[in-house]
């Protein structure tokens, strides 16, 4: 076992453990915790992929952004007089026939491919396929002349802007 | 003992479960966006294994993998922001973020 076989290993246990706490702490203040978890795990498991620029801005958008926001709309929603601030509904046997479901068809579906990757890529040689991560991803972003997604980046940023505009018109006090 | 692309397949796979009843169940509404993000991590590691494993493809296509991850990132923010506006918008009018008790829509 490898280096990097044994940091996928550690990343990959912590990171279901948290999610599995996400999911079943009581109070939503520690599940938003531990979601900060999940997303550096993830972000862990990115820079293991060789992929550092998406490792960064995972740590930047999930773990800066996001947890910042669903604190905040913890704070601004304050559930008072309840001890148990993340309950779950009546339906949690179908929702969890339906989950082993999914998931036993995802992994019987990925073992038993036709297309399953048999071959095993190793770590040096991609990393020398692979010369400058971010490089790499701005020429396929920007550059206009060869084969590039410059329209579905404008697309992105014109998507970022209505979601500002809509939620600010939404979550502004009238 | 090497990694392959079945690790990453199934760990997105576990994750995206995870993610799937945690989205189902809870009743606070922001724990359900908690569990789609935990959905949208599974699916952008997913993408960036394929991405790495990919040795069929040309060089620039093989990082197509993670320029989806990266759209799949700034679209899971645009809707973490409007969400949590439309709960907080709620939350002001109903004061309650139960998403059973969330019933303006329903007749």
């Amino acid at each position: 076992m490898d280096l990097a076989t044994l940091l996928f290993w550690i990343f990959a246990v912590i990171l279901v453990g948290a999610a599995l706490l996400v999911v079943g702490l009581r109070n939503i203040v520690h599940s938003a915790l531990a979601l900060v978890m999940v997303f550096a795990m993830a972000a862990g498991i990115y820079v293991l992929l060789s992929a550092s620029f998406i490792a960064i801005v995972q740590i930047l958008i999930y773990v800066g952004a996001v947890t910042i926001l669903i604190l905040f709309a913890l704070m601004l929603t304050r559930i008072t007089g309840q001890r148990q601030t993340n309950p779950a509904n009546k339906l949690w046997p179908v929702a969890a026939i339906i989950c082993i479901g999914v998931g036993a068809t995802i992994i019987y579906a990925v073992s038993s491919s036709q297309m399953a990757v048999k071959n095993v890529v190793s770590t040096s040689e991609v990393a020398k396929q692979l010369p400058d991560n971010v490089v790499r991803i701005g020429q396929l972003l920007y550059s206009p002349i060869h084969y590039s997604y410059v329209l579905p980046f404008e697309i992105a940023s014109l998507v970022l802007l209505v979601a500002i505009v809509g939620a600010i018109v939404i979550g502004r006090e009238d | 003992m090497q990694l392959t692309l079945n690790h990453f397949l199934v760990l997105g796979a576990v994750l995206f479960c995870i993610g799937l009843y945690g989205a189902i169940v809870k009743r606070n509404a922001i724990a359900v966006l908690m569990g789609i993000e935990i959905m949208l991590n599974a699916v952008n590691i997913t993408m960036v294994g394929f991405s790495y494993f990919n040795t069929v493809k040309t060089f620039s296509e093989r990082l197509t993998g993670q320029i989806f991850a990266i759209f799949i990132i700034t679209v899971a923010a645009a809707e973490a922001a409007v969400a949590l506006a439309m709960i907080i918008a709620i939350y002001r009018k109903r004061a309650t973020v139960d998403v059973g008790e969330i019933d303006m829509m329903k007749w």
